[in-house]
């Protein structure tokens, strides 16, 4: 029974929100490895389109709210999200428009896009918090558990409870889904072939039939999609506040790095890696580790390792051992 | 220099400078329809620069490039491959993550596939399109006799057989001029004779032209004529192999004095 007992609490507190923020970090980290993988440079403006994207969901879920459309359950930001992309969409084709075509058609080394990508992050910084303000914003209702912890208790009698929220279930059911999706446009359709061929070989691209500012622009579009569907995602997990999403850069780029810049499945496994070991190592394991040793072994402390305060230090620890070992990333994302 | 009916490619004039450099300095030449023309010189001569120029991957710092009777100094490559011209290069390249038939359907451009409307509402198109591909791409590796390398990953094979399916490359359109850039180097001898053979087909049978960049003078022997030797980004004479052979500006070139003088001048 005590075994049962902390693998409940441990799927509880570590592993459902570990799974939940992976799918979250993934998403993101795709976008910031298709960046890299196709435009060739590290986009440090991911975390604020993020935040824009999630934004514009948030001003149309209360313009929603307010006229009372709902999809209860199910909360009213799902029917929002395909007006966030289209209005990121638009906000990353014209900024490509206006800034990167510019340094692109000047074949300018990836470091200064880079810097350049850091300019658009302050910007779009900017406009974010000027139209919806710095502060926290709360947009999520509908059901709030698929199942709630005393629920779980009734059914099966143990001490531990098992609460899935709903939107941890969405997260990960809306990331299978997109992952699913890129995966079969990236790998079966034209457009997906054009934009690995372009990846792969430029030169070569360049030489067939392949339109590059297409490329670019689709590349653009299917950013705008993953950075709005995972913005809103860790929004209506956690809340929407503008600068969360600046720091949510570092475990992005950890994720995508140790996964192997520009490869999608490296991404993905980069991101529950960092997820899982964020969320472990500051979570307080006293309760777990109560019931699996016996009564005289039992920790006096919470037995977190780390503050919750660092956790992004974890990102950090796990970047510089997988590059120590790896420099690669654990997938080379790179073709040779 | 007027170009004629019978040109398919006139360079005006070109020059190409870095920095200092000039790679390419003020080179003229024409390359007839249907010929297979070679393009030899010393190391350094501006063969592949004037290539780069030519195909759209460097911009000449002066001159023109004609093709057909129209002015495409400049064009970006993709416009290029579009009006028939595709080049190879000289260390094969190739989309290392997909089969060989892979690769080749990647080729033709224009696809009803490659907008993102059609990838979800016009997917009948879109398989009638792969479909038709598909068999031309086997096509393709069968003329190359490479048929049973279509399932490999293009980054598993040889350099050899890269350099043939660089050829196939150019087959999967209806290409009017073929740059070759040292099509032959770290190819052993059979696989030489084989790309060979198709470069001879592919001139006869679909009447593409040729220029060949190459430096196995029995490989320019066999298939090429004329023979347009460069030095020092210039064109020094041009001709049959036999007449360029015994032309003393080339062996000078080849031999060195060239640069000796220009070292004096400059």
């Amino acid at each position: 029974m005590d075994v049962l007992n902390a693998l409940v609490a441990f799927s509880n507190f570590v592993l459902v929100p570990g799974i939940a923020y992976g799918s979250q970090l993934a998403l993101g980290a795709l976008g910031v490895t298709l960046v890299y993988g196709i435009l060739r440079f590290s986009n440090f403006a991911h975390g604020d389109t993020m935040a824009f994207g999630t934004m514009v969901v948030v001003l149309v879920t209360w313009a929603f709210q307010g006229a009372g459309i709902s999809i209860d359950p199910l909360p009213t930001a799902l029917l929002a999200i395909p007006f966030g992309i289209l209005v990121t969409i638009a906000m990353l084709l014209g900024t490509d428009r206006v800034v990167y075509r510019f340094y692109r058609a000047q074949k300018v080394k990836p470091v200064i896009l880079v810097i350049v990508s850091m300019g658009v992050m302050f910007i779009m910084n900017g406009i974010v918090r000027l139209i919806i303000g710095p502060g926290d914003q709360r947009f999520s209702d509908g059901e709030r558990f698929i199942m709630s912890a005393r629920t779980f208790k009734e059914m099966t009698g143990l001490d531990e409870g098992l609460a899935i929220k709903t939107t941890q279930g969405i997260t990960v059911i809306t990331a299978i889904i997109v992952v699913l999706l890129l995966f079969w446009f990236l790998g079966r359709t034209r457009t997906g072939k054009s934009m690995r061929a372009y990846s792969d070989n430029e030169d070569l691209a360049l030489l067939s039939g392949i339109n590059p500012e297409r490329v670019v622009m689709v590349t653009w579009i299917i950013v705008a999609a993953l950075a709005t569907i995972a913005g809103t995602l860790y929004g209506l997990d956690k809340s929407f506040k503008p600068f969360v999403y600046f720091q949510l850069l570092l475990p992005i780029f950890a994720s995508a790095i140790v996964g192997g810049l520009g490869s999608p499945l490296g991404a993905i496994a980069g991101g529950y890696l960092i997820a899982f070991a964020e969320v472990t190592i500051t979570y307080p394991l006293k309760k777990v580790l109560g019931y699996l040793l016996p009564e005289t072994l039992a920790p006096d402390g919470l037995v977190q390792l780390l503050s919750t305060d660092y956790k992004f230090a974890v990102s950090f620890v796990i970047l510089l051992i997988v590059l120590l070992f790896k420099p690669t990333g654990l997938f080379d994302g790179r073709a040779h | 220099m007027t170009p004629t009916q019978t040109d398919m490619i006139v360079v005006d004039d070109v020059h190409k400078h870095f920095g200092g450099f000039h790679a390419v300095d003020g080179a003229s030449l024409t390359i007839a329809k249907g010929s297979i023309t070679g393009l030899i010189g010393p190391n350094g001569a501006g063969k592949t620069t004037l290539f780069n120029v030519i195909a759209g991957v460097l911009g000449p710092t002066s001159g023109t490039v004609t093709m057909d009777g129209e002015d495409i100094t400049g064009l970006p490559p993709h416009d290029l491959f579009a009006k028939g011209l595709l080049r190879t290069f000289q260390i094969a390249h190739e989309f290392s993550s997909m089969t060989c038939r892979e690769n080749l359907m990647m080729v033709p451009g224009g696809q009803s596939g490659e907008t993102l409307w059609n990838t979800w509402f016009g997917r009948r198109r879109i398989a009638d399109e792969e479909r038709a591909l598909r068999a031309r791409a086997d096509e393709v590796l069968e003329f190359l006799t490479i048929s049973h390398l279509a399932d490999n990953k293009a980054g598993e094979i040889s350099g050899g057989q890269k350099k043939l399916l660089e050829l196939g490359r150019t087959m999967m359109v209806d290409a009017k001029i073929v740059f070759l850039d040292e099509v032959g180097a770290g190819v052993n001898r059979t696989l030489l004779n084989t790309i060979g053979d198709a470069i001879i087909r592919l001139n006869k049978e679909r009447g593409y032209t040729f220029v060949v960049i190459e430096h196995d003078m029995d490989f320019i022997g066999r298939l090429c004529d004329p023979v347009i030797c460069m030095a020092e980004g210039r064109v020094l004479a041009e001709g049959t192999l036999d007449e360029i052979k015994v032309n003393e500006q080339v062996i000078e070139a080849y031999l060195g004095t060239g640069l000796k003088n220009k070292a004096a001048a400059g």
